[in-house]
């Protein structure tokens, strides 16, 4: 009975285990199926993402394209920077290591507290920049001392160096840390701009060529462990470098240029006439674009910022001035196109003209008495002016204008080419709302009221007049990686050449004919000789009692409300090479201001060099010959080494 | 086959110490000894090919617990019996003691510092609970089992340990505890409408737990449910608690078929699993001997298994077989809850790979449990 109980539990204790154990084979076959979906089905899979894991992909900033002048002078290149990082995990002291370095290099406060931070913030085999841009010797020096810095950590990178500094600051403007709203703006998506050392171009030529002079990124791959430790590499890819740019600009030139205006707020472009190469682009007063690429200090953005002469502006692209009396030549030309006028009809000068009941002055106060079209622009007579605007009609003015390239923005590798503004009727409705007024033509027609031109523009127009044919177009550019780029074809001017040669006919007379408005700015040698056309351009409007009680002179007046010299010139005056326009923001008049510099401009660009006294007219070689003394050598060659 | 017909039914009373090693199911201390031998090539492996920083430490506490097996495995299968209830007291005064005293580690109280010891009170609760449920019902009068007094009275056997375990907290052990548990009752011989009514209650337990969360009745910790979240979906959290099953299912899928290689598992090597050492040895396996090596280890625990379940079956005591089978038992959940978990089918909870990963608590009780079965097939023809 006993046995028959044990047997029968016994049994019962077998079918449970076999049952037990049918259960774990069960447990045991979801197990193995489980094995085999994650690494027969799903393998692929993960081993994509245990390589995600392990593989981090690493940019490789590609070297940014060199800039060039045409004759090859640097203009923008990249340096070696020497600076010094630290890695926390290397030193037991760090505060120590801090100490040491600091009796070997200037280290300033800020830069200390900045690495501090960050190292905080960064895994302790992070390599934290700590000083940048260090000289030679102090690199070689912390160098010798490395064996007492621990975690000190010498490292050479590239950076990028402007050696004109101020002279072609707007021209090449600067590249400087990505910030947010580059990385917000970037439609490439390129990796390159996220690393520590990333610089983009912020202004000029680096901003509006930053495409062609970044190149392509490189890439490499390192094997990285969970704390993102690098282990090994495992591919690289160097990517490749930028594209160097030679600009149409003259490095010598430009540095004379720039040196000419500085003291001024003023802007001055040197255009060749033959191809519309830009030779020199300047704008005063600059900056030093050095300063942004490590990151410009509070204390010289502010002064940057609040200066009221506005250093920061490209003033030959982006400073908008009506063009005055440098207008007149297209006036003409368009009263001639338009049959409106005949060269030799007379219109009589008073001092002024009546339209409706308003009254129209010249800027000749007795009036110039009659004058034909030539003589109207010799003396820049108003009043001619007014009358042959007012038979064109500001639409015909407008298009005959823009032919020349006002009211257009020329295409040029810069970041900030204005358009300015020829108005036309339809202009005016959509932009201000109003009817147009015929007292606005009028103005127009001696470059006043809405027009609004840059010195750019003015360059391209005196290029145009200068060469007669064709609407030569400006161009920055001249060569990418060392290969001539083609010149732009550019379209026709398509305007009779005899209307055109009446104009500079008219120019050559303001320049080397005696009462001409710029005759003292002439340039004697026949060869070289200029032909140019003065422009003043009111600032301030001038009220009928102050009229009546006599117009202030300039000097009078405070800076702001002066008015600004223009000037515009090509030479020689036979086969035209050189087209130039200057404007000097509330300068005074654009004879007394701007001539002579255009002048000096013109001088430099044709000899080359310093000019001989001999170019200038009798009367001005003493005073040029002292101010030669005074600066104790050329300009220009002051500012090289 | 002679020889197996020895190891499986050899029915002669033992006759001294030779005769006893003769009768040592020597295939099963084989299959032991070959999965500790698995965990020694891993422990180097994920050392980075150390061997002095967990393999050395491993064999040597490994041979320290194969001595101990065999040892136990000499002596007779009575006197085990008569340390049972001394053992479970024991067990259940250091778990008491572990409430009161336990040092704290990752969260929880598990274990008790005694001098140079560390011990884990709920590692040999598990051992001592086989042996006090093999013994209940050996005194039990077969037709008593199944009525409900005799089954309260295991039930509460259970239930106390693993809720005191389940306090530490430590609810992996303390399910590991009920499971086997319920399962010893199971082969005793309890009849199915108990375990019927248990799996009804079970389930609604389970469905109050999870509707207990947020009320301020909430039966779990919120990191026992964040686990269990990170479960059903370890991709919620890729960073935090998921990480742990991300990065293991990572390592095991990467291994594909023939793995990446001895010493050559990416995810191993390069840290990017935690624990790999100990809970998530498994996955380094994985990684490196692909679906050739997880099915092997597999497939060796399932023989070890097997032949547990089969000398069990030849044990002519009550009490031996239910001990033997409750070995088994314990073995199997070990491994399989392990597995299960770090391949995302069960919730991340710290469940050693029995023999193989790196510690000495679970391992000197493992060997010592196998070192019961075996003494109950030695010492199979003595009567109770």
């Amino acid at each position: 009975m006993i046995d028959r109980d044990e047997e029968e539990r016994q049994k019962r204790f077998t079918r449970r285990a076999l049952l037990l154990f049918g259960g774990q084979c069960g447990i045991a076959g979801l197990l193995a199926w489980r094995m085999h979906q994650l690494q027969v089905v799903e393998a692929a899979q993960y081993q994509l993402q245990a390589r995600d894991n392990r593989v981090n992909v690493q940019p490789i900033a590609p070297i940014r394209g060199e800039i060039f002048d045409r004759n090859g002078a640097p203009l923008a290149v990249n340096r070696h920077n020497y600076r010094v990082q630290i890695i926390r995990e290397r030193s037991d002291d760090i505060e120590a290591t801090f100490e040491r370095l600091q009796q070997i290099i200037d280290i300033s406060p800020r830069a200390l507290e900045r690495a501090m931070r960050r190292m905080q913030r960064s895994r302790r085999f992070v390599a934290v920049p700590l000083v940048d841009n260090l000289s030679w010797e102090e690199f070689a020096r912390i160098n010798a001392n490395l064996p007492t810095l621990p975690g000190v950590e010498p490292d050479v990178n590239w950076t990028r160096f402007y050696p004109e500094r101020e002279s072609l600051a707007h021209v090449i403007g600067y590249v400087a840390a990505v910030n947010e709203r580059d990385l917000e703006r970037d439609t490439t998506g390129d990796p390159a701009l996220r690393l520590p050392d990333a610089r983009i171009g912020k202004n000029g030529t680096e901003k509006a060529a930053e495409m062609t002079l970044r190149g392509q990124t490189g890439r490499r791959e390192i094997e990285v462990n969970a704390a993102g430790r690098e282990q090994r590499e495992i591919s690289r890819d160097n990517g490749l470098p930028g594209t160097s740019l030679t600009l149409t600009i003259d490095q010598q030139l430009q540095r004379y240029v720039h040196a000419r205006l500085v003291g001024e707020s003023a802007a001055a472009v040197v255009m060749d006439v033959r191809n519309g190469d830009l030779l020199a682009l300047a704008s005063t007063p600059a900056y030093d674009p050095n300063k942004f690429v490590f990151g410009i200090s509070h204390a010289d953005w502010n002064a940057l910022r609040e200066n009221e002469l506005d250093p920061l502006r490209d003033k030959a692209t982006a400073g908008l001035y009506p063009p005055g009396s440098t207008f007149k030549m297209l006036t003409a030309i368009a009263a001639q196109a338009e049959g409106a006028m005949k060269p030799g009809e007379k219109i009589r000068c008073v001092g002024h003209t009546d339209l409706g009941n308003r009254r129209f002055h010249c800027w000749k106060r007795g009036g110039h008495g009659s004058l034909d079209m030539q003589g109207a622009i010799k003396h820049s007579c108003d009043i001619y002016f007014y009358e042959a605007a007012k038979r064109i009609g500001i639409d015909k003015l407008a298009q005959i204008a823009q032919r020349f390239g006002i009211g257009t923005a020329p295409e040029l590798e810069l970041p900030n080419v204005k358009r300015g503004v020829m108005p036309t009727q339809d202009w005016k409705f959509a932009n201000i709302g109003e009817r147009w007024q015929q007292g606005e033509t009028l103005i127009a027609g001696i470059g006043q009221g809405f027009i609004l031109t840059s010195p750019l523009q003015l360059a391209v127009m005196t290029a145009r007049l200068a060469d007669g044919r064709a609407q030569i177009s400006p161009r920055l550019v001249k060569q990418m990686n060392g290969a001539d780029l083609p010149l732009p074809s550019v379209p026709a001017l398509d305007i009779d050449e005899r209307f055109i040669d009446l104009a500079r006919r008219g120019m050559n007379a303001v320049v080397n004919e005696t009462r001409g408005t710029a005759y003292r700015a002439r340039i004697l040698p026949p060869e070289f000789a200029m032909a140019g056309k003065t422009g003043t351009a009111q600032v301030r409007r001038i009220s009928k009692a102050e009229r009546e009680s006599g117009v202030r002179k300039n000097e009078e007046l405070p800076w702001k409300l002066r008015d600004h010299a223009l000037f515009v010139a090509y030479a020689p005056v036979e086969n035209p090479r050189f087209a130039v326009s200057v404007v000097i923001e509330h300068g005074g008049s654009g004879s007394g201001a701007a001539a002579p510099v255009a002048r000096d401009i013109l001088l430099r660009a044709q000899y080359g060099e310093e000019p001989p006294l001999e170019a200038y007219p009798r009367e001005l070689r003493d005073q040029i010959a002292r101010e030669r003394e005074a600066r104790a050598g050329p300009i220009g060659i002051a500012e090289e080494g | 086959m002679p020889s197996a017909t020895r190891f499986f039914s050899g029915d002669d009373e033992p006759q001294g110490l030779g005769g006893k090693l003769l009768r040592i199911n020597w295939l099963l201390v084989a299959l032991l000894t070959a999965a500790a031998a698995v965990g020694f090539l891993m422990l180097y492996s994920v050392a980075g090919g150390d061997l002095d920083r967990w393999a050395r430490p491993q064999i040597l506490r490994f041979t320290l617990g194969f001595g101990v097996m065999i040892l136990v495995a000499l002596i007779d299968i009575r006197v085990w019996r008569s340390i049972a209830v001394p053992l479970y007291a024991l067990s259940l005064l250091l778990l008491i003691g572990v409430e009161l005293f336990g040092t704290v580690g990752m969260g929880a109280k598990r274990w008790l510092v005694l001098g140079p010891l560390r011990i884990q009170p709920s590692e040999l609760m598990k051992l001592a609970l086989v042996m006090v449920l093999a013994l209940y019902y050996q005194r039990l009068s077969p037709e008593k089992i199944s009525r409900p007094f005799w089954i309260a009275l295991p039930l509460l056997i259970i239930l106390v340990p693993a809720v005191l375990v389940a306090k530490q907290p430590d609810l992996g052990t303390a399910l590991l505890l009920i499971a086997g548990g319920g399962l010893m009752m199971m082969l005793a011989g309890v009849a199915w409408w108990f375990f019927a009514l248990v799996g009804t209650l079970g389930i609604s337990g389970i469905v109050a737990v999870f509707m207990s969360r947020g009320t301020n009745w909430q039966l779990l910790k919120d990191y026992q449910f964040r686990r269990i979240e990170t479960f059903l979906d370890p991709s919620q959290d890729p960073l935090g608690s998921g990480y742990h099953i991300t990065q293991s299912m990572i390592a095991i899928g990467s291994g594909g078929v023939t793995g990446k290689g001895y010493l050559k598992g990416t995810q191993t090597h390069l840290s990017f699993m935690p624990e790999a050492h100990t809970d998530f040895i498994y996955p380094s396996l994985a990684e490196e001997f692909g679906l050739l090596g997880s099915l092997g280890l597999l497939g060796l625990y399932m023989g070890i298994v097997f032949f547990a379940m089969l000398t069990a079956l030849t044990i002519r005591s009550t009490f031996g077989r239910l001990v033997a089978m409750g070995v088994s038992v314990t073995f199997f959940f070990y491994f399989a809850i392990n597995m299960a978990m770090v391949m995302g089918l069960a919730p991340v909870v710290g469940v050693p790979l029995p023999l193989v990963s790196f510690g000495g608590t679970s391992m000197l009780v493992i060997l010592f449990g196998f070192g019961l079965l075996l003494s109950a097939k030695v010492h199979s023809r003595s009567r109770r």
